[in-house]
């Protein structure tokens, strides 16, 4: 009869055939995955270090703001400083001229400074709405950052990514607008991932693949529900056996709810970004900072590989920012002090978890 | 007797008496999750109370949601080397990840996708030595997938299952699938989902809390147990090698 040996530790050190050495732009991550940056420091942070390599990262676009578009680009633009193969997919007919919008990495001393140093605050009482400029400790699995090849970099959305950094090398760019049915997609992706095999060794290389909104109305095949769900589900096997990772971005309401619903649950890590309106009066109210807000990105999902513990995140919708108009960086949401007079409670000035039903101001 | 923590979920199944024959002999059991609460847990759970059963009992896995290597990853954390059940002949890994029946067909004709499928589960089973043959757990992961996979036909996914069914009845065979509810919560969809709870003897749904997500409380779920005539309702939080169940208000059993 045999029986069960439950070890009490959770962290099995198997990490024998992990990567003994990692090419640029990789790191290590828990239950031995590898990682690479999502291009936004601030979204790293958030999810834990980055985006695992094999997996699947959905992105819910909202039809009233391209901040979609953001994410990909830094997305993008941190594969090619890396000098990792790329391939771009986009219902445009040029896509090639997507590249030319790609930002470039910030110089060092262009680093943007978040605050008061903390030593100028001894002596100082600090009000509480600014206690978010320091040091809140989410999980951080810091590499080195050394060099030329930090792992995630800061980009200049004001500043176009250099041609070298384009040129010479593998970028494969194509236009889905056309295309009667995907599988011309699938054997460009196909052919894509067989340069990037997994196996037991190091990984010199990672690949990232960018599909901007997949289920577009100007794409032939945007009403092959059954079709598009076969293509997803065989992008993310490919992927999974892959060292590379895979977005894809679609507008939630071009699908039918049950449709949306199955490609949420394809999603490794599922993330919506969602305009702000100018002028929201209720929400000036309410936040702080709000008029240097673009936007807000919900987390809804964050991959869990190799692990059956789910990841709970202490906030889950953040608003996005351009500091200086050039950084794009992700802030944890601040209630606005209330009037005291009225006699209502104070909200803490933390962030909250967001519930299963979404609502207009549901942080 | 092995020791282990039986607990709240374990109770709801009737799993936490060491009796014979096992609880789940000859039943269906069907697990429903969300996007926000993944049920795969279950999944591992069940595995893991499978294998840990007598020596004979023997597990049929059909993948179509990760590969082996996750679920390794994950039983390890848990005491269980599938690696070295999977050469003593008592776990069977079916990876599905790549099937996809060809437009047209759906699984219909002899040889296409889930009838092929049907088949080596029974010739799997057929070839077992006597002893283990009445001890069969055959898990599904997930429906939703197999339904992709049969390109959108959920008739032959729900053949599929009537097929596995007549196992549970000619071997005794335990059928545990996941699926996931929120997917077919519109009004045209849900028939796929109500012939599944028809047809299982229990029912678990796993899902969020009325208020959200929590770091100490991942979710609810909820057991409906025909056998028994019972149904629980209770927390949980998952772990990296257990799942703990407690009532609300309570941080364990």
């Amino acid at each position: 009869m045999a029986a069960a040996k439950t070890r009490s530790s959770s962290f099995s050190g198997n990490l024998s055939s992990a990567a003994s050495s990692l090419g640029p732009g990789l790191k290590c991550g828990p239950n031995g995955t590898v990682l690479l940056s999502s291009g936004i420091p601030d979204l790293d942070k958030i999810l834990g270090g980055g985006f695992p390599l094999g997996s699947l990262v959905m992105v819910m676009e909202d039809a009233e703001a391209p901040h979609h578009m953001l994410l990909l680009r830094n997305f993008m633009s941190q594969g090619l400083v890396h000098s990792q193969p790329l391939l771009y997919a986009s219902p445009a007919r040029d896509p090639r001229g997507f590249l030319g919008t790609l930002p470039s990495p910030a110089a060092s001393k262009d680093d943007k400074s978040r605050g008061p140093e903390p030593d100028q605050e001894k002596g100082l009482r600090i009000a509480w709405q600014y206690k978010k400029y320091f040091g809140e400790n989410q999980l951080n699995f810091d590499g080195q950052r050394d060099g030329k090849h930090k792992y995630s970099n800061e980009f200049n959305l004001r500043n176009p990514l250099e041609r070298h950094f384009i040129n010479g090398q593998r970028v494969d760019c194509f236009s889905i607008q056309d295309s009667p049915d995907l599988s011309i997609l699938q054997d460009r992706c196909t052919t894509f991932l067989s340069q990037l095999p997994r196996n037991d060794g190091s990984i010199s290389c990672a690949g990232r693949i960018a599909i901007q909104s997949f289920c577009a109305p100007q794409c032939v095949y945007s009403n092959m529900e059954w079709e598009m769900l076969s293509f997803i589900r065989s992008l993310k096997n490919m992927v999974q056996s892959s060292n590379s990772v895979a977005i894809i971005t679609f507008p939630p309401s071009l699908l039918s709810p049950s449709f949306c619903k199955r490609w949420q649950h394809m999603a490794d890590t599922l993330l919506s970004v969602k305009a702000i309106q100018d002028d929201d009066k209720e929400l000036a109210q309410l936040l702080t900072g709000y008029q240097d807000m673009i936007g807000f990105l919900n987390v809804h999902k964050v991959a869990r590989i190799n692990t059956q513990v789910p990841v709970i995140l202490e906030a889950t919708t953040f608003s996005i920012k351009l500091q200086k108009r050039r950084y794009l960086i992700l802030e944890c949401l601040n209630q606005a002090p209330v009037d005291g007079s009225s006699g209502t409670s104070y909200g803490t000035s933390g962030s909250c978890s967001s519930s299963s039903k979404t609502g207009n101001l549901d942080f | 007797m092995n020791q282990r923590s039986s607990n709240l979920l374990d109770e709801a199944l009737g799993l936490d008496q060491a009796s014979e024959p096992w609880p789940l002999k000859g039943r269906v059991v069907a697990i429903e999750d969300r996007v926000e609460t993944s049920g795969s847990f279950i999944l591992h759970h069940l595995l893991k109370r499978s294998l840990s059963r007598n020596s004979s009992n023997v597990s049929i896995f059909i993948a179509f949601a990760q590969p082996f290597s996750h679920y390794d990853r994950v039983l390890r954390k848990q005491g269980w080397n599938l690696v070295s059940q999977r050469d003593n002949g008592r776990f069977f890994f079916f990876d599905m990840l790549k099937l996809q029946c060809p437009v047209g067909d759906e699984g219909i004709t002899p040889g296409g996708g889930l009838i092929a499928l049907y088949g080596k589960i029974h010739k799997t089973i057929s070839a077992l030595p006597e002893i283990s043959q009445k001890n069969v757990s055959i898990i599904i992961d997930d429906l939703s997938l197999m339904e992709v996979a049969a390109n959108g036909s959920s008739d032959h996914v729900l053949d599929f299952l009537h097929y596995c069914r007549t196992l549970t009845s000619e071997f005794d065979c335990s059928l545990i699938t996941l699926n996931h509810e929120d997917i077919y919560s519109t009004e045209d969809g849900s028939t796929f989902l109500l012939q599944m709870a028809y047809l299982a003897d229990i029912l678990i749904k796993v899902e969020p809390l009325a208020t959200g997500l929590a770091a100490d409380v991942h979710g609810q779920l909820t057991v409906s147990n025909k056998g028994r005539n019972k149904a629980s309702n209770f927390h949980f939080k998952v772990k990296e090698n257990m799942v703990e169940c407690f009532y609300p208000g309570r941080s364990r059993d």
